[in-house]
């Protein structure tokens, strides 16, 4: 060991570059993934390259990013959800359901949806609190339990497989207004999800970087017991975390419901896993305690290019998850080249 | 902060008892601490350190005695509520989350707000400011403290603790894991929290670590008492005696001396039997 500790400046320390700082961000590896994908589907697809066909891709990215943003937060918190996916088909049933049986409003139904997906989330964060056991273990569990619940609750109240529409019941407009309508910028229909995706980032980022519950969040991911011990409510940041997975499936669910006016039961299998892939691809670490709100939402426009880009170039669409495997890996590789590169630096 | 005169104890811990089950980690435990004192506790693995801290600290409830802080009669529900009391407890091995920067560290949990967000700029200020105090520089705060040297990140906790008003500070083998050039570093600091007029814990198995900046020493064995003395009443030599257990260290000399490892650097005289010749046989100086 060599003198140097406590000199007034340490000169092995030198001030890194604007360049190696950038680099050194979590989400750079999904932009640069980003990028990649475009200039490919730009070179091969032709109607990639048609200007209103941005509204159609942006739609598809909304549809994972609204809950990939969720998902990120919950990741960067230390834990997983595996129910994600079906938690939004849950969250569309449950309002369509109540509001069909009764003919009530269908506010109500969008309302009581909502209190019953932030429950599923506080119970999940309190299962796992209660417990110890693994987020993967436990959301594992909520996972078959609700998709069970959806088909058989969907076969009871509406004998089929998909919920009653709800075209006639009162508020419908209205609600269809809020969470299925679109507006056009030009010659670009934009859905009005894409506005909630973007909402949902920006407030998501701010959370992260800005407030001190983000400092919280870093913290119970990094090391919650560390956390704990200097005096971060560990329990209450994870189970608010799951509890924002809730409401963005509660916002996803709704749309689903009032853009095709009733929700299959079998529906969202499966999608959790493109959640987390896109808040992987964006930089998020499996083991909690980094990652990026921003790098999940460009994670899930990768998606949304992707998963058009393949129709665009006339591939086969069987090859999507393929192409999304090989993403998944080669993303998670990138970002661990530039992080290695820019902390040597 | 108080007014309470050098004699009073900030914390006292009266007969202090911990189970966990039929085990008991901790049997009758007094320990006073004073401020502008540093109190030592030291201990083999297994004596109780880690209980004993972890109560005061709020981690683990007592199931029996008293804990008093400024004579009143307190338990904590959490690390949080501790901290409210003014007690802050420097972790050897989870005292920070290591990817994330040393400022947000520094403030974790104490977040400088401005409205609903962070004050960043007031922070990364305060933070340069209160390092550089303690004399220790790390140009970049934006650095995950997992990138930083084990006495940099002991300082860094300490640090931390004195700037948000600790009265109590604890310090878990903060120099277990360090250097001998950085172990001198943290223990300039022990002393500046001492003269900043806080209390001190210091929890360790190095005697020689405990003596060079301790008024108060406390050894425990089997979650018990077995020495509570004042500097002036004990040498190192007999802390360390009693640290590594009197009459059980004499004996296990007597015994080791017996081996004699030394012989082995000259293979090429060895005779069987001339190993034992040189050894006198006798007691240690403990008796």
């Amino acid at each position: 060991m060599t003198t140097v500790t406590t000199t007034p400046t340490d000169d092995r320390v030198a001030t890194r570059s604007a360049a190696a700082s950038f680099l050194g961000r979590p989400e750079v590896g999904a932009l640069i993934g980003a990028v990649a994908v475009a200039v490919l589907f730009f070179a091969v697809a032709p109607a990639f390259r048609n200007v209103a066909n941005v509204g159609t891709i942006l739609y598809g990215s909304s549809t994972i990013g609204i809950m990939a943003v969720a998902v990120a937060l919950l990741m960067i918190g230390g834990e997983f959800d595996l129910s994600a996916g079906v938690a939004v088909t849950a969250s569309g049933l449950a309002a369509a359901h109540l509001a069909w049986y009764f003919s009530l409003n269908v506010w109500v139904g969008v309302l009581f949806a909502l209190a019953l997906s932030l429950a599923i989330g506080a119970f999940n964060g309190w299962l796992l609190y209660r417990t110890g056991l693994p987020s993967f273990l436990v959301t594992l569990g909520s996972f078959f339990v609700l998709q069970g619940v959806n088909l058989a609750l969907t076969r009871i109240v509406a004998g089929g497989v998909s919920s009653n529409s709800l075209n006639d019941l009162d508020g419908f407009s209205s609600a269809k207004a809020v969470f299925a309508s679109s507006f056009t910028v030009g010659t670009v229909e934009i859905k009005i999800t894409v506005i909630y995706w973007a909402i949902l980032t920006v407030i998501g980022s701010y959370l992260l970087l800005r407030t001190h519950y983000g400092n919280w969040i870093f913290a119970v991911g990094g090391d919650s017991a560390a956390a704990r011990a200097i005096g971060v409510p560990v329990t209450i940041t994870k189970i608010a975390l799951f509890m924002g997975v809730g409401f963005c499936a509660w916002v996803l669910g709704m749309h689903n419901l009032f853009n095709y006016n009733n929700v299959q039961s079998g529906q969202g299998v499966g999608n959790e896993f493109i959640y987390i892939i896109a808040a992987v691809i964006g930089g998020c670490l499996l083991t909690g305690g980094y990652g990026s709100v921003v790098g999940a939402t460009v994670g899930a426009l990768i998606f949304g290019m992707t998963q058009l880009g393949i129709s665009y170039a006339g591939w086969d669409p069987d090859w999507f998850k393929t192409f999304l495997g090989i993403m998944l890996i080669g993303a998670t590789l990138v970002n661990l080249y530039v992080k290695r590169k820019a902390d040597a630096r | 902060m108080s007014a309470s005169p050098a004699e009073s104890s900030i914390l006292e811990l009266e007969d202090i008892g911990k189970s966990y089950g039929n085990v008991h980690a901790l049997k009758g435990v007094n320990v006073s601490v004073r401020q502008g004192e540093v109190t030592c506790v030291l201990g083999d693995n297994g004596a109780g350190k880690s209980t004993l801290i972890k109560i005061v600290a709020g981690l683990h409830d007592y199931s029996d005695g008293t804990m008093k802080i400024d004579g009143q009669e307190r338990r904590f529900a959490s690390p949080r509520v501790a901290q409210a009391a003014g007690i802050a407890t420097v972790y050897q091995d989870l005292a920070l989350a290591p990817l994330m920067s040393v400022w947000r560290n520094f403030f974790l949990g104490n977040e400088i707000r401005k409205g609903p967000f962070l004050d960043l700029p007031e922070m990364k200020r305060i933070c340069g400011e209160e390092l550089t105090k303690m004399g220790i520089d790390i140009p970049d705060l934006d650095r995950p403290v997992g990138g930083l040297s084990g006495g940099q990140r002991q300082v860094v906790a300490i640090a931390r603790a004195i700037y948000f008003g600790a009265r109590v500070i604890i310090l878990d083998e903060p120099t277990a894991a360090l250097g001998v050039k950085q172990s001198g570093v943290v223990l300039k600091y022990i002393v500046r929290a001492r003269d900043a007029g806080l209390g001190v814990i210091l929890i360790t198995h190095n005697p020689h670590h405990a003596y060079l900046v301790g008024n108060h020493f406390i050894i425990l064995k089997l979650g018990r008492v077995v020495l509570d003395a004042h500097r002036e009443q004990l040498t190192l030599e007999q802390l360390t005696a009693e640290m590594a257990g009197g009459q059980e260290l004499s004996e296990l000399s007597h015994e080791l001396r017996g081996v004699d490892p030394g012989k082995v650097v000259e293979p090429q005289e060895l005779e069987p039997g001339a190993v034992f010749d040189s050894t006198a046989g006798s007691a240690g100086s403990t008796e």
